[in-house]
């Protein structure tokens, strides 16, 4: 078992990635609150954490809950959309169509993560598969279906 | 991906970090005539002071692995230690009153280092009373390894412990520092004495 290091080397070497996908994911006013959650929520696990080989996933998981929360709290009336968009918008901000988050939010964990990452954070399949500590195969696979799943959802 | 991180937004985290107990191990840097210290404590007390001499780095996964993970750089929290020490440095303070963390030694070794806190300003002990003081006179060889393996040097003034005779014996911090520090408190008059 890999030792957990100083909180604050996790600080050091993450917070510019997590504080660049939270800016992608919910635009630069939101990140600031959302980087503060997302590293308040880490400190508070930090102890319990089983598993230092993947702390890059681990941050990127809790920062995309915090992203996913950020939307929720903003949407007003939600409105249901009938296909999902296969394509991250151009600027990389999701529209006001809240119950979309809502649906992304209620996926397992691994659905989440990788929707939110491929259409929040518009990653690539590779860098997706490394935030979650999964193969690439394996991180389309989930991508996969929770696109199914929102499709079904809200359709 | 680098993104530049605003400095306040750092320090808002470590003062929300502050506000919910979550700072196990806050830590600064401090600089001294010796070089830079490395200062960690804990909601107990001063934990641990790292001499110039000593890897920053190691000190603090020590204290991740023995204390508590959630070390994180906070030099507000520091600011009374770095205080006390200016003020000892400058020949203006003759007794800490910071109050201490002993978890990182335990048993013996512990006994042998409240003993050594007790040492007044410009005085020296040897070894061998310290022994004796901690319970134990003929373990002077433990009450030397203890000594040097003293998690608060400097507040907790191992230097201020000689061989039976005068001889320095050692420092962690190196014998140059220990010799400084006695000089400073006017134990030493400045010729070496090994």
């Amino acid at each position: 078992m890999t030792p957990l290091p100083p909180f604050q080397n996790v600080l050091d070497e993450h917070s510019a990635t997590v504080m660049g996908i939270l800016r992608g994911a919910v635009g630069r006013d939101g990140a600031e609150d959302c980087f503060q959650e997302t590293f308040l929520a880490a400190l508070r696990g930090y102890p319990k954490l089983k598993d230092a080989s993947n702390l890059r996933g681990w941050l990127l998981t809790i920062a995309h809950r915090k992203a996913i929360d950020h939307h929720r709290a903003r949407g007003r009336a939600p409105i249901p959309v009938a296909v999902v968009p296969e394509v991250a918008a151009e600027n990389g901000l999701p529209g006001p169509d809240a119950g979309l988050w809502d649906a992304v939010a209620a996926l397992p964990p691994k659905q989440r993560a990788a929707v939110a990452l491929r259409y929040g954070s518009d990653l690539p399949h590779a860098e997706i598969a490394a935030a979650l500590g999964c193969s690439p195969e394996a991180a389309r696979r989930s991508l996969h279906e929770g696109l199914k799943r929102l499709r079904k959802e809200l359709a | 991906m680098k993104t530049a991180i605003d400095p306040r937004t750092i320090n808002a985290l470590r003062g929300r970090a502050a506000e919910e107990g979550l700072l196990d191990v806050a830590y600064a840097t401090a600089d001294s005539p010796f070089g830079t210290l490395l200062l960690a404590r804990t909601k107990r007390g001063l934990v641990r002071v790292g001499l110039p001499n000593q890897d920053a780095d190691e000190l603090l996964a020590d204290l991740a692995d023995r204390v508590s993970p959630r070390v994180l750089e906070a030099p507000a929290e520091l600011d009374e230690v770095r205080r006390e020490l200016d003020l000892y440095f400058d020949g203006k303070l003759d007794h800490f009153s910071l109050p201490l963390d002993w978890r990182l030694s335990g048993g013996f070794r512990q006994r042998v280092l409240r003993a050594i806190d007790r040492i007044p300003y410009g005085q020296t002990r040897s070894y061998t009373e310290m022994a004796r003081k901690a319970g134990n006179e003929r373990a002077v060889r433990a009450a030397g390894s203890a000594c040097g393996s003293n998690p608060i040097p400097l507040v907790v003034p191992c230097h201020r412990v000689l061989r039976t005779g005068g001889a320095l014996g050692g420092y962690g911090g190196g014998l140059p520092m220990k010799q400084a520090l006695l000089e400073l408190e006017g134990v030493l008059d400045g010729r070496s004495s090994t």
